[in-house]
Order: structure tokens, then C-alpha cells, then sequence
């Protein structure tokens, strides 16, 4: 083995490798950090009605920056993720471009999209609570998170989750960063274990009596009590109850996913068509049907496992406002130490 | 031939060689100082913010899991190799290669397993319950897995694998002849364990532990999950939650420096010892036979680590597979992720394990600072968080793509687009960038104990280094290097971060559709993968110990 041989081979693998990158301009290229399982359904039936092929990678962490890497020659057409604060940055990020279509513009409200129609909500969640079935508790408020009667009764996953810091910086933009240091004090008090975890482990730990009320997301309950998960899922979900918490002075923190057609979209046009697509009657079905999500249009039927847990009441802060606090609400998280 | 020798060991081929490793360092710094420099872009506010709030907990977090890991490590690899090198008794060709299994468990599959058969209804705590007749998880439970000390335990008993493979190949080459001038000198075999073997072992222990601290660090799946703030956990936060790359690479790097502290450290306190034997072919050291009772103390010792690092995640895994065959089948999809993740390991495990040899063997040609620090500054990438290397990549190879596309389009006019990012060539060269370290330090220590005389023989009989690398170094070392090599193959496919972040459109990998899975909380749909990326693992195991036994 000398080096010539070790350059030959190096080169030879990485020619074997380069191939496989090449994409044909019919298509469209989905970068997306919603996970496969939850948006094949939907392309699927994309691609049964319009015969355009649909290439997608899932990634979590770095997107926007693989993204602004590949810069103009960028494969990627649209850009999916969850929460807010995520669409907000790939958008600051200078990645994505403004669409024109009515058809996304009369379907999706207009406090759910970008006001120069950057990034469009495709579905919702709200952050609500699990709790023990026998407990005697049928409303709540996020403020009696800090009530002290919860002593080493909650569960809740990691303070720095994007679905935490969003209910937080929620929480700053009714009461301020002051009072809800505070009252993160008061949660981190109450809490019955380390914040860690995911949410479906408070359903879980409920079970296992670790905690009385653990804060998730809705459709988790959902995957749980329909039995897609197996029998055995469908025993934690029936060890809680489900109850739509609201803040004092507003309504229920809810979060969403979305899109946006990327900047260098080499397929717009496609592009546009499927987030067309994905606000129709059809998609909107599956995102609640398959994903247990409030759907954004209106007048689109939300899943009946979703809609036992009563009216939804979206919280009135603009998601705009929400997420301009939550570089603040993430530093608070540090500053209490929520997660030590 | 005359030059050749008297030029030696600054012979041209020296050179050439060096010039190689050169090469390999700078490949592996590239993306090391593409984060330098978004570090320098600044982070207002970030570090006063840290110092007054995260730093304390997480360096001390930090600091007690790495102190923990690397104890537990270096006692349960240390001594398991002891004990199949030093004993015979039955059962100890089966523990042999037994207790490489936990290698084949990923950090974050580990966490989900524990948690589960940890938890209050699992069937742990559920036998527990029963055998003292409680009949609520209410009345009774068992501390939460979810702490320190459970991420000490688990993570410990998965990586120890990295200090048992290096220092048991160490005890069964160290010079038997040692062995015996200590029992002749009239002391205990425990005697030699404490004052001969482990002494002369110490390079190979470092190794490893370095290893197991180095993996430590790099996990996210497990400490996180656990709830264990460590430093790493700290990058990911100030990055992905507040949006601030410039503020993560910086603590990235300030982390990276405290590895090289380390590393350095480590060297240091080595000194100048050397540590190959003499030219004479050792004899290998032979077992003790133990009594059928010790034999079965010993084989009950070797096992315990066996079944916590392996045998329950798997046995749970196996289940969970199972109740998931059984409740939705097998998708199509598992083929192409097994052919995507064989062929992308197994890529990368051929191009890392070649760069590791030229690097080690350039520092065996040319010994001095400059090979030092070469082979340090290469492995610099495994200290790294995964995400973070593959950031640097990003932007190294988004520079390549761009001058190639550039050069192209005024020679012959033709735009290249992008030619390495999302492309598999993006992912080969994260992992070479990451496991480097894996394949030159096994590799090194592995001709670390070819004397230097069979060099000086080889080229006064007048072999070009080149040639004296094939015909001396290459057969003497080959089982270094096919440990490096395995241990580098087991690691990709266990690679999430880099692999998640950079690989082609359509290409999905074991564990990137088990992180899918985990991440919407859906574990059990994931279960056939772990399991697929668990029996990946054992393979190589499996061939190891065959290898093994062969020379024996």
C-alpha cells in the first residue's frame, strides 16, 4: 500500500459516491424537519394526482444551514419544519422567497402565515396537559404550573424543547420576563423528575405514578389512543385525561408547522403547486387525520380523538410576538436552571 | 540503496510520507477552522450569559461524567481483559468475544432501552412489585433512571468495549518472557497484573479511555434523554433554541481545546517511555487454570458486564421488534436502508482506515514534534460534536463545490452545481474527519510495538520505506488495524448527527430513520432498526474473534 494506491482508492470511492447526487429538473426537492413517516401519507397522494416525483431529505439540526451553504445551486425547493421561531429563521436567514397564490392566502388565516407571504402554517398543536384520570381536575390555567400545590406532581421534557420555550416565551409575552422567571421557578420546584425526556413519557410516567400532570403536545394522545402504536400505547393513553389549558387572560398555547418554497427553488412552480396542494380539503384530512394535528384551514373537521378534548381556544398572541421572546425565554430556562 | 540508508530516517520516502500526513491533518483541520471562523464572527452577550448561568452546572456535570465514564471504562476494560488473558477456565473463548457485544449498542438506543425496562411499569420495577406485593407503581418505586448516575452507569457499560480491545491485543503481545521473569523473581500473579502488565499496558488504556471520553462527549442522545446537562448539550442549545452558530462553534471550540489539553496531558505524562519489546518473537502468554469453582466466579464476573451493556437492551430490543413484525410487518424500505447504510460504512471504513495508516506510519518514519502534532491535529474531528463537524464540512466542501463550478464555468463554460455537498462523498468525508482518530490511534499503537530494529534491518537489507511497510509493518500490525478498521465501521453506522445533516436526497440509514421514529416519539416503529443497527454491530465482533482465535 503506498500513497498512490491510497489517492487511487479515494478517488475511486469518492466518484462512486458523487453519482448519486444527480436529481432530473421534473421533480421536487423537499428539505424537511418534520419526520418522514408523519409527511409521506401527504406526498403520496401528491404525487398520485399530479405525477410529480417528490425527492425528500429529513434533517433536524442545520437545515437553513445546509441551505445557505448550497446557496444558488441549491437543490431544495421547499423547506418544511415545525414551530414558529424555526420558519421565522429560515426566513431571516434570507433562504426562502415570497409566493403569490390565493388559493394559500384565502385558505390559511392570515395570523398563521408570513405578512409578505414567506412561510404558511400547514397544521397546528396545541401544549396542553395530560393528567391522572382519577384526578379530581377538569380545567386549568399554564400560571398554576407555579402553584405549589403541584409540588413534585409534573412531568414535563427538556425546558430548552422548542414546544417549551415557545409555551414560555408565550408565558413572557402575557406577563414579562420578570414574572415569568418566577413562575419557571415555581415549575422547576414542582417538577417530579429531571426535564428531560420526551412527551410522551409524561403519559407514561403518569402511569408508572411518577407524576399526577405532565404538559405535551395534543397529538400525541392521539398516535397513543388510536392504537397505532399498539395495544400496549393505547394503556398509557387511557391512564390520562386530556385538558386544554389556557393563560388567564387568553387562550391555549398552540404551535405549527409549515413551509416555505426556498429562495433558489430550481422547481417553484411545483413547489407552489404542493403547498397548494397541502391547504386543500384532502391534505388537510390526513394532517388530521393521520397525524391527530389541527388543521389550519377553516372549516377543515379535526380527528374525534382530538375534538373529545373540547374547544379549542388559540391563545391571542400573534406568533410573531411569541416567538421575538424566545432567545429570551430560552436564556431564562438557563438562568433557573430548569433542566439541572 | 546506499542513499536510501544513509539518508535514514529522513530518507525522501520519509518525506513523501509526512507530506501525506500533512495532507490528511489539513483535510481534518479544514472544518475545525471553517468553525474558527464563524466563532470569530462574534456572539454578543453569549459568554457572559454562560458564565453567570450554564457554565458552573455544565462544566461540573461535564467534568463528574467524563470522571465517571472513564473510571468505570478503564476498571471493567482493564479487568475483563485481565481476566481472559490471565485465566483459563470454561467459557473464556466465548467471554473473549462476548465482551466486545455492548460495541455494538448505540449511546442513544441504550437510554431509550433502559428507560423503558427501567421504568415504573417495566418489567423490572413490575417483578420487583410483585416479589414484595405491592400492587401500584404508587406505593412502590425504584429511583429514576433519569439522573447522573444512571447516565454514568449506562454509558460506562457500553464503551468500556473501547479500553477492552486495545489492552487486551496488549496483554496477548506483551513478551511472555516478562511475564515469566516476574514469576521467577517470585511474585503473585496478581503481583504481575498490578506491577507488570498493567504498567506496560497503560499506553493502550489511555487509548481506549481516551476513546470512551471522547464518545462521551460527543453524545447527545443519551445525556440528553437522561436529563444531564453537559457541555455538549450547552452547543446544541445555544445553537439550535437562540439561533446562534457564531455563540455554538465558539463553545464547540472551547471544548475541543479542552480535549487537546487532555490528549496532551496524556502524552505528557507518558514521558518518554517506550514501549515495544524486544526483537525476539514473543512467546504468547500463557492462561492460568483455575479450579472448576473459580472458574465459575471468573465467567459469572465476565458476564455481569456482558448483560447489562448487551444482553437486556437487546433481549428488549428482540421483543419490541417482534411485537412490532407481528403488529405491522416489515417495510420495503428496510432493504434500502441496510444497502445505504453497509455501503456508506464500509466506504468510509476503507478511506479512514488508509488515512490513520499513512498518518501513523509517517509518525513512525519521521518520530518528532511535527509527526506529534500532525497525528494530534488529525484526530482533532472525534472530540468534535457530530453536528458541528458536519457544519465545518458543510462549508468546506460549499467552498470546493463553488471554485470548482467557478473554474468550470470560465474554461469551458459549463456550470458543475454542486458537486460534493448532498452527495455521499459529503458523508465519507465527515466520517474520515470524525473517526480518524479511531483508525491512526489504533493503528499507531498497534506498530508502537514492532521494535524500531526490524525499520533499521529492513532498510539496511534495502527496502524502500514503502516496501518496509508493506513486508514488515503491514503483516505484524494487521490485526491493528482490522480492530481500527471495525471499530471505525461500527461507528458509522452508528453515526446520527453527520449522517442526518449531510447525506444525499432519498437516502435514508438506520439511524437516521430511528432518530425520525424517536424524534415523534414513535420508538417502537423504530425497533426493527435498532435491532438491524444492533446485529450490524455484532458482525465485525464476530469476525474479530474469529481473527482471534486464528492466531492463536
Amino acid at each position: 500500500m503506498n500513497t498512490s494506491s491510497v489517492a487511487k482508492s479515494t478517488l475511486f470511492m469518492a466518484s462512486l459516491l458523487l453519482s448519486t447526487s444527480a436529481v432530473s429538473a421534473a421533480e421536487l426537492n423537499i428539505y424537511t424537519t418534520r419526520e418522514p413517516g408523519l409527511i409521506q401519507p401527504l406526498l403520496d397522494s401528491f404525487t398520485a394526482a399530479t405525477g410529480t416525483k417528490v425527492n425528500t431529505v429529513f434533517m433536524k439540526d442545520g437545515l437553513a444551514e445546509r441551505v445557505a451553504t448550497e446557496g444558488e445551486s441549491s437543490p431544495a425547493d421547499i423547506l418544511m419544519t415545525v414551530d414558529a421561531g424555526n420558519l421565522i429563521d429560515l426566513v431571516e436567514k434570507g433562504i426562502t422567497q415570497p409566493v403569490e397564490s390565493t388559493v394559500l392566502t384565502e385558505s390559511i388565516p392570515a395570523q398563521l402565515r408570513d405578512a409578505n407571504n414567506h412561510w404558511f402554517a400547514l397544521s397546528m398543536r396545541a401544549r396542553v396537559i395530560y393528567a391522572a384520570k382519577d384526578l379530581d381536575l377538569t380545567a386549568f390555567n399554564y400560571e398554576d404550573l407555579a402553584d405549589p400545590k403541584w409540588k413534585g406532581k409534573i412531568c414535563i421534557r427538556s425546558g430548552q424543547h422548542p414546544y417549551n420555550t415557545a409555551l414560555f416565551a408565550d408565558h413572557i409575552a402575557h406577563y414579562g420576563a420578570e414574572t415569568t422567571e418566577k413562575w419557571l421557578t415555581g415549575l422547576k420546584d414542582n417538577l417530579a423528575r429531571k426535564a428531560a425526556g420526551g412527551d410522551r413519557d409524561g403519559a407514561k410516567d403518569i402511569l408508572g405514578g411518577i407524576c399526577d400532570i405532565a404538559v405535551a403536545n395534543s397529538y400525541y394522545v392521539g398516535l397513543m389512543r388510536s392504537g397505532k402504536g399498539g395495544e400496549e400505547q393505547v394503556t398509557w393513553s387511557n391512564a390520562i385525561k386530556v385538558i386544554l389549558p389556557t393563560f388567564k387572560d387568553g387562550g391555549t398555547q398552540v404551535n405549527i408547522s409549515g413551509a416555505a418554497v426556498a429562495k433558489n427553488a430550481p422547481n417553484k412552480a411545483e413547489a407552489v403547486k404542493l403547498l397548494e396542494y397541502l391547504v386543500s380539503d384532502e391534505a388537510q384530512k390526513i394532517f388530521a387525520e393521520a397525524n391527530f394535528e389541527y388543521p389550519v384551514k377553516a372549516g377543515a373537521a379535526v380527528d374525534p380523538i382530538i375534538a373529545s378534548f373540547g374547544e379549542l381556544k388559540i391563545d391571542s398572541k400573534p406568533l410573531t410576538e411569541i416567538v421575538s421572546h424566545r432567545k429570551q425565554a430560552s436564556e431564562l430556562v438557563d438562568k433557573v436552571g430548569f433542566d439541572n | 540503496m546506499i542513499s536510501a540508508v544513509r539518508s535514514w530516517p529522513k530518507g525522501r520516502a520519509g518525506t513523501r510520507w509526512l507530506l501525506g500526513a500533512g495532507i490528511i491533518a489539513c483535510l481534518v483541520m479544514l472544518p475545525v477552522i471553517a468553525l474558527f471562523l464563524q466563532a470569530i464572527q462574534g456572539s454578543a452577550g453569549l459568554w457572559s450569559h454562560l458564565v453567570s448561568t450554564v457554565l458552573p452546572t455544565a462544566l461540573v456535570d461535564t467534568g463528574i461524567l467524563l470522571v465517571g465514564v472513564g473510571l468505570i471504562t478503564a476498571i471493567l476494560g482493564t479487568s475483563t481483559a485481565w481476566l481472559v488473558t490471565a485465566y483459563a477456565f470454561p467459557g473464556r473463548r466465548l467471554l473473549e468475544w462476548a465482551l466486545l457485544l455492548p460495541l455494538a449498542v448505540p449511546t442513544y438506543i441504550i437510554a431509550y432501552a433502559y428507560l423503558d425496562i427501567l421504568h415504573p411499569i417495566g418489567p423490572v420495577q413490575g417483578a420487583i412489585r410483585w416479589l414484595l406485593g405491592y400492587s401500584s407503581a404508587r406505593e412502590f418505586r425504584l429511583p429514576d433512571v433519569r439522573s447522573m448516575t444512571g447516565c454514568i452507569l449506562l454509558l460506562g457499560f457500553v464503551l468500556y468495549p473501547y479500553v477492552y480491545i486495545p489492552t487486551r491485543a496488549m496483554f496477548l503481545t506483551q513478551s511472555a518472557n516478562l511475564i515469566d521473569a516476574s514469576r521467577t523473581l517470585g511474585i503473585s500473579r496478581r503481583a504481575v497484573f498490578w506491577h507488570v502488565a498493567l504498567p506496560l499496558a497503560r499506553p493502550a488504556v489511555a487509548v481506549g479511555v481516551s476513546l470512551a471520553l471522547m464518545e462521551t462527549l460527543n453524545d447527545i442522545g443519551a445525556s440528553e434523554f437522561l436529563g444531564v446537562r453537559t457541555l455538549t448539550v450547552s452547543i446544541y442549545t445555544t445553537w439550535i433554541t437562540r439561533t446562534d452558530l457564531p455563540g455554538a462553534s465558539q463553545i464547540a471550540l472551547s471544548l475541543l481545546m479542552v480535549v487537546v489539553a487532555l490528549v496532551a496531558f496524556e502524552k505528557w505524562a507518558r514521558g518518554k517511555q517506550r514501549y515495544s519489546t524486544g526483537a525476539q518473537r514473543s512467546r504468547a502468554f500463557e492462561p492460568r487454570r483455575v479450579s472448576p469453582a473459580k472458574g465459575l466466579v471468573l465467567l459469572s464476573a465476565g458476564i455481569v458486564p456482558i448483560l447489562i451493556g448487551f444482553g437486556a437492551p437487546a433481549i428488549y430490543l428482540v421483543n419490541e421488534a417482534w411485537k412490532r413484525i407481528e403488529f405491522a410487518g416489515i417495510s420495503p424500505r428496510f432493504l434500502s436502508e441496510a444497502f445505504n447504510t453497509i455501503v456508506l460504512a464500509s466506504a468510509a471504513t476503507i478511506i479512514t482506515v488508509l488515512f490513520g495508516l499513512l498518518v501513523a506510519y509517517a509518525s513512525r518514519l519521521r518520530p518528532g514534534a511535527a509527526t506529534a502534532w500532525l497525528q494530534r491535529l488529525s484526530t482533532l474531528g472525534y472530540a468534535a460534536p457530530g453536528t458541528v463537524v458536519a457544519i465545518g464540512v458543510l462549508i468546506v466542501l460549499a467552498t470546493f463545490d463553488g471554485f470548482i463550478d467557478r473554474t468550470a464555468m470560465a474554461w469551458f463554460g459549463v456550470s458543475t452545481g454542486l458537486l460534493f455537498i448532498g452527495s455521499g462523498a459529503a458523508l465519507l468525508y465527515a466520517y474520515s474527519v470524525r473517526f480518524l482518530a479511531i483508525s491512526a490511534g489504533g493503528i499507531d499503537a498497534g506498530l508502537a510495538r514492532i521494535p524500531v530494529s526490524f525499520d533499521h534491518a529492513s532498510r539496511v537489507l534495502g527496502q524502500s520505506a514503502a516496501g518496509t511497510f508493506r513486508h514488515v509493518h503491514l503483516p505484524l500490525s494487521k490485526a491493528a488495524i482490522t480492530a481500527a478498521g471495525l471499530l471505525v465501521f461500527v461507528d458509522c453506522v452508528k453515526e446520527l448527527p453527520a449522517t442526518l445533516l449531510l447525506r444525499p436526497l432519498n437516502v435514508e440509514t438506520f439511524a437516521t430513520h430511528l432518530y425520525g421514529e424517536a424524534a415523534r416519539g414513535t420508538y417502537e416503529e423504530a425497533s426493527i432498526a435498532a435491532l438491524a443497527i444492533v446485529a450490524i454491530g455484532i458482525l465485525p465482533v464476530i469476525l474479530l474473534s474469529r481473527m482471534g482465535q486464528g492466531r492463536q
